[in-house]
C-alpha cells in the first residue's frame, strides 16, 4: 500500500480510512451462518475534478458498499468522506444535493414511462416543472431515446432501460455524477451514447465522474484513473496506462484445445503447470521471449493437432489485477 | 464552481467561515409539495400499467363480501354496516394491503436508493405514494357502496361523505400499510402485514359488531378503519347525528397524522441503512 498522499487543490472526491465492517450473522436452523466481513478496509481515494475516475473488482470487491457510502446511503464505521468540501459522513443528506446517483436498481421506475421518469426525477432534484420538463427533453433527444419516450421502463429491453435510468440521473445536472455500471446490456450504439455525454458534460461543465465497472475493456477506454479493489482495500491507483507499465514485461497467452489438452507432449505439460485452467482454455503470461517459444511449441508437431484457437496480447487491466494478487481468478469481463 | 482551499485539511481549522462553505456547490432541494405532486403523479400514471387488475380484485372482493353478507342480515343497522365495511374493504385492501406489498418490495430492491439520492423531503415521497394508493381506492368504493345500496334497499342521498371517508381512512390506512412495508425485515413479512391488516378491517368492519365478544369487539376499536365504516353507516340513518360522524372522521385523522408520521419516520430509516 502507498503511503497517504497530500490532498491536491482539485480533489471534488477525498476518501480517508474509509472501513465498513458487516456483522457476523448467526447461522438459524437450515441456513449456515457467515463471519464478519470487512466490505470497505480503510479505503483512501481521490477524485480529481473533471476526471473520469473507475473502481474496478470483481463482484463482492467492495465497490457497492464504498459507492453507498459515498453517496451518503450507508454510514461508514470510521473514516471521511469529503465532496467538494461537504463532510458527507456528518452531512449524508448533502450528497443527493451534490451528485446524481445511477444506481443498479431501477424498481422505483420500472412502471413509468420514460418520459414520466426523467421528468419526476428532475422534479425530485429540485428543478421546477417547466425546467424539468425542457431538461427531459434535451437529455430524451440526446440519449436518442425519445422515440420511446412513451414507453414504460419495464416494458424495454435491459439496455433500453438501463439507458433511460442514465438519462434520469442527467436531468438536473450535478457537478458529480457516480454510476454504478451504467452500460450493463446495452448496445454498441447506446454505450457510445453515454460515454458521449459524459464527455460533453465534463469538457462544457467540468462534470467529474466516478464509475463503477468490473469490465476491463471498458475501464481501459474511458477511464482517466482507476482504483483497483479487492477484497475491501484500493490494491493500486493509477491511469489504466501507468497500471499496465507493472506488468508491461508479460505476455498473455491464450490457448484453447480442441477436445484435451496433449499432456504427451513434455512442453505441453511444463506450460500445463503456469496456466490458469477454464475448460478447454489455458490461460499464460509469460516473459515475451518464453511466449515466443511456446507458441513455436503449440504451433508445431503433435501439439498443434490438439489446438483449436490461440491468441497473444499486451497485458490488460484483467493482468494488471492478477498480478497485484487480486483475489478472483474468474471477476473480471471481457467484453 | 470552487473547491477546498488548501488550507482546510482534514482535523484543520477551516479557513473559511462554516456558512460561507454551506452552500458550495450544492444544487437546490426539492420543495415539499412540488415533489410531493411529482410523486402523486408518477405514482398515479403507475395505475395504468400495473395497478387496473388488482383495483378489479378489490372490487370484486368487496362486493362479492356484500352479496354472501345478504344471505345472513336482511335490512335495519345491521345492512348498513355490511355496506359501509365492504365499501371501506376497498380502501384496506389498496391502501393498506397493496401499499404495504410496494413499500416491501422496494425496499428490498434496492429501489429506495433511487429516492435517497434526491434531495426530496422524506413526507413528500411517503404521502406522494400513500395519496396515490388513496386515489386508486375511489371508484372500487364508490361502486361497492351503491351496488351494496342496492341490494340492501339502503338510500344513497349520503353518498357524498365517501369523499371525506376515502381520504382520511385512507391517509390511516396508508400510513399503516407504509410503515408496515419499509419496516418489515424481508418483503414476505410485508406482504403478510398487509394481508393480516386486510383480514382484520374484513373481519371486524364487515361483520356486525353486536354479535361479537367482547374481545373482539375491543380489537374493532383498534382499527382506524373500524371510525371510517361507522361514519359511513350512520348517514344512512333517516336523521343522522352529524357530530358522532363528524367525530369519527376525527379519529380517521388523528390516526391518519399518526400513521404518516410513523411512515416518514420509516421512510428515513429504510433509506439510509
Amino acid at each position: 500500500m502507498r503511503a497517504v498522499q497530500a490532498p491536491r487543490e482539485d480533489e471534488v472526491v477525498r476518501v480517508r480510512g474509509l472501513t465498513k465492517t458487516y456483522p457476523a450473522v448467526k447461522g438459524r436452523r437450515g441456513t449456515p451462518g457467515t463471519p464478519e466481513v470487512r466490505a470497505t478496509d480503510g479505503v483512501e481515494l481521490g477524485v480529481r475534478r473533471g476526471e473520469v475516475f473507475g473502481l474496478l473488482g470483481p463482484n463482492g470487491a467492495g465497490k457497492s458498499t464504498l459507492v453507498r457510502q459515498l453517496t451518503g446511503l450507508m454510514r461508514p464505521d470510521a473514516g471521511s468522506v469529503e465532496i467538494l468540501g461537504h463532510d458527507i459522513v456528518r452531512h449524508p443528506e448533502r450528497a443527493a444535493r451534490l451528485l446524481a446517483y445511477l444506481g443498479q436498481e431501477s424498481s422505483a421506475l420500472d412502471e413509468l414511462t420514460v418520459s414520466l421518469a426523467a421528468e419526476t426525477t428532475g422534479v425530485l432534484r429540485g428543478l421546477d416543472v417547466r425546467r424539468a420538463r425542457a431538461e427531459r427533453d434535451a437529455v430524451l433527444e440526446e440519449l436518442g431515446l425519445a422515440p420511446i419516450a412513451g414507453r414504460a421502463l419495464k416494458k424495454l429491453s435491459g439496455g433500453q432501460r438501463r439507458l433511460a435510468c442514465f438519462a434520469a440521473a442527467l436531468v438536473g445536472e450535478r457537478p458529480l455524477l457516480v454510476l454504478d455500471e451504467p452500460t450493463t446490456g446495452m448496445d454498441p450504439v447506446a454505450r457510445r451514447a453515454v460515454w458521449a455525454a459524459v464527455d460533453r458534460r465534463r469538457a462544457e461543465r467540468g462534470t467529474t465522474v466516478l464509475l463503477v465497472t468490473h469490465n476491463v475493456i471498458e475501464a481501459e477506454t474511458v477511464l482517466d484513473r482507476v482504483a483497483v479493489i479487492d477484497r475491501g482495500r484500493v490494491i493500486a491507483c493509477d491511469s489504466p496506462a501507468g497500471l499496465k507499465e507493472q506488468v508491461s514485461g508479460e505476455v498473455r497467452v491464450e490457448l484453447v484445445w480442441r477436445e484435451r489438452a496433449p499432456l504427451e507432449v513434455p512442453e505441453v505439460a511444463a506450460l500445463h503447470e503456469r496456466a490458469a485452467e477454464s475448460g478447454r482454455r489455458w490461460t499464460l503470461r509469460l516473459a515475451p521471449e518464453e511466449a515466443r517459444a511456446a507458441v513455436a511449441t503449440v504451433t508445431g508437431g503433435a501439439a498443434f493437432a490438439a489446438l483449436d484457437d490461440f491468441t497473444l496480447a499486451t497485458p490488460s487491466l484483467e493482468d494488471v489485477y492478477l498480478a497485484l494478487g487480486g483475489a478472483a481468478r474468474q471477476g473480471l469481463v471481457k467484453a | 464552481m470552487s473547491v477546498v482551499p488548501a488550507q482546510v485539511l482534514p482535523g484543520g481549522v477551516p479557513a473559511v467561515p462554516e456558512t460561507a462553505r454551506d452552500t458550495d456547490g450544492l444544487g437546490p432541494p426539492a420543495r415539499l409539495w412540488p415533489s410531493l405532486a411529482a410523486v402523486y403523479r408518477a405514482q398515479l400514471s403507475r395505475a395504468r400499467v400495473a395497478r387496473i387488475p388488482l383495483l378489479f380484485v378489490a372490487t370484486f372482493q368487496s362486493v362479492g363480501i356484500a352479496v354472501m353478507m345478504r344471505g345472513v342480515v336482511d335490512s335495519g343497522t345491521e345492512a348498513q354496516s355490511v355496506v359501509a365495511g365492504s365499501a371501506v374493504l376497498v380502501v384496506a385492501y389498496v391502501a393498506l394491503n397493496l401499499l404495504s406489498q410496494y413499500f416491501g418490495q422496494l425496499r428490498a430492491s434496492g429501489g429506495l436508493d433511487h429516492y435517497a439520492t434526491l434531495p426530496v423531503p422524506p413526507a413528500a415521497v411517503v404521502l406522494g405514494a400513500a395519496a396515490a394508493y388513496a386515489s386508486f381506492t375511489v371508484p372500487g368504493t364508490l361502486v361497492t357502496a351503491v351496488f351494496g345500496c342496492a341490494l340492501f334497499g339502503l338510500p344513497l342521498s349520503n353518498l357524498w361523505i365517501l369523499l371525506l371517508v376515502i381520504p382520511l381512512a385512507g391517509a390511516a390506512l396508508s400510513g399503516l400499510g407504509a410503515a408496515c412495508g419499509l419496516l418489515a425485515p424481508r418483503p414476505e413479512l410485508a406482504t403478510l402485514l398487509g394481508q393480516l391488516g386486510m383480514s382484520a378491517a374484513l373481519l371486524l368492519g364487515v361483520l356486525p359488531a353486536d354479535r361479537m365478544p367482547e374481545i373482539i369487539r375491543l380489537a374493532r376499536d383498534l382499527l382506524p378503519s373500524t371510525y371510517g365504516v361507522e361514519a359511513y353507516a350512520r348517514t344512512f340513518d333517516g336523521r343522522p347525528d352529524w357530530a358522532v360522524v363528524l367525530a369519527d372522521l376525527g379519529v380517521c385523522a388523528g390516526v391518519g397524522v399518526v400513521s404518516l408520521a410513523v411512515a416518514t419516520w420509516a421512510y428515513r430509516r429504510a433509506a439510509v441503512r
